[in-house]
């Protein structure tokens, strides 16, 4: 019985098959010496976002660290152990550019937040 | 449609695959697929890696509404994860190495990844084993530090050191990401388990879909747990340090 489907399921096998290019026969293959690299820079940067929180930074210092080792360890991830630096802008932008629209809403909720804020302080008066 | 047009189609495209702004304009108003690079399987991983990174945004973001929201005072995070090590208290320290568990995993996933690619499936069944061993110790860690905060009194609806919210945030957002790890960890283990067996070198049926795999499945399987490394960097970041 499984036998039967699994002919139906593959035969457009054949087209599906012309259509990969070349290139995937070999995969993503990248020299483990990057990829050990890339896992120091992590754990450094991973160090560096500890000791902002152990050495006790208060301020814009602290946030701006704290983004800034975040961003270069999601970017350093996204790019060599996702494989996103060596695969075709058409793919790199359909999966990098929707996410920018959490930004809107991020922006949006701030605003809303800071006003909820405003309202309790006013009537509430905590 | 007839298959002649297809396989002269693939020529062409094959032969003219251009870079750049250039490249991406003439790959998405091409013939039959937009993602020359990726197969469908590692495309709509991808996809499904969007979506969520939506679901963990929300989270995120609601925490934040909340954070900005309330006129009670934020509970520290460092001092409620320190924990104490030899009569010393070490601020946000079991979370530290909650961090340095999840990118040594993604350290081996990555190689698993190279290894199944060069076809050497002992060694990339084993390193899948050790990423799903990390894996399975961040859930411990987790729940470790679940039972720990709920003794302290840490609940949903309230918790004894601030803002009410603090806990509803806490358990939404860690649960949801424990959450990922765990059934990451139950589909590293289930392919390491193809790839130890040679499944994807005889063509070995799958319990599941009852196709034929192959090693990309090893990457595709890497990117979901990339994907849950780079969460808890963003975790790690707005709840724990902020």
């Amino acid at each position: 019985m499984t036998v039967t489907t699994d002919d139906t399921t593959h035969s457009h096998a054949p087209v599906a098959q012309a259509a990969q290019p070349a290139a995937q026969a070999h995969g993503q293959q990248h020299p483990i010496k990057l990829y050990l690299l890339v896992w120091g820079l992590l754990f450094v940067l991973s160090a560096c976002s500890y000791l902002v929180d152990y050495f006790d930074f208060q301020g814009y210092l602290r946030w701006f660290l704290i983004v800034l080792f975040m961003l270069l360890k999601a970017g350093l991830i996204v790019a060599v152990f996702m494989h996103m630096a060596w695969e075709r802008l058409a793919l790199v932008v359909a999966i990098l550019a929707p996410p920018m629209a959490v930004l809107v809403l991020m922006a949006m909720m701030a605003w809303e937040g800071d006003y909820t804020n405003y309202l309790r302080v006013i009537f509430f008066g905590a | 449609m007839t298959a002649e047009p297809v396989t002269t189609e693939h020529v062409t495209t094959e032969t003219t695959l251009q870079s750049s702004l250039h490249g991406m304009v003439a790959d998405w108003s091409s013939d039959q697929r937009s993602f020359k690079s990726a197969s469908w399987g590692k495309a709509m991983m991808w996809i499904f890696l969007v979506s969520d990174t939506f679901v963990f945004s929300c989270f995120l973001i609601s925490y934040m509404t909340v954070r900005m929201s309330t006129t009670v005072e934020w509970p520290h995070p460092s001092e409620i994860f320190a924990l104490e090590i030899g009569g010393k208290k070490i601020p946000l320290i079991l979370i530290a190495i909650m961090t340095f568990d999840l990118i040594t995993s993604s350290g081996t996933m990555a190689m698993a990844v190279n290894f199944a690619y060069a076809r050497e499936r002992r060694k990339a069944a084993i390193l899948m084993l050790v990423t799903a061993f990390f894996g399975a110790a961040f859930v411990g860690m987790q729940a470790f530090e679940w039972t720990k905060l709920i003794h302290e009194g840490v609940r949903p609806w309230g918790n004894p050191f601030g803002a009410a919210q603090f806990g509803s945030s806490f358990f939404m957002i860690t649960g949801f990401h424990g959450f990922h790890v765990s059934i990451g960890v139950i589909f590293l283990l289930l392919i390491a388990r193809a790839v130890w067996r040679g499944d994807y070198d005889v063509g070995r049926r799958g319990f599941f879909t009852s196709r034929k795999g192959r090693y990309e499945i090893v990457e595709i399987m890497g990117l979901y747990w990339h994907f849950v490394d780079l969460v808890w960097v963003f975790i790690f970041a707005f709840f724990y340090l902020w």
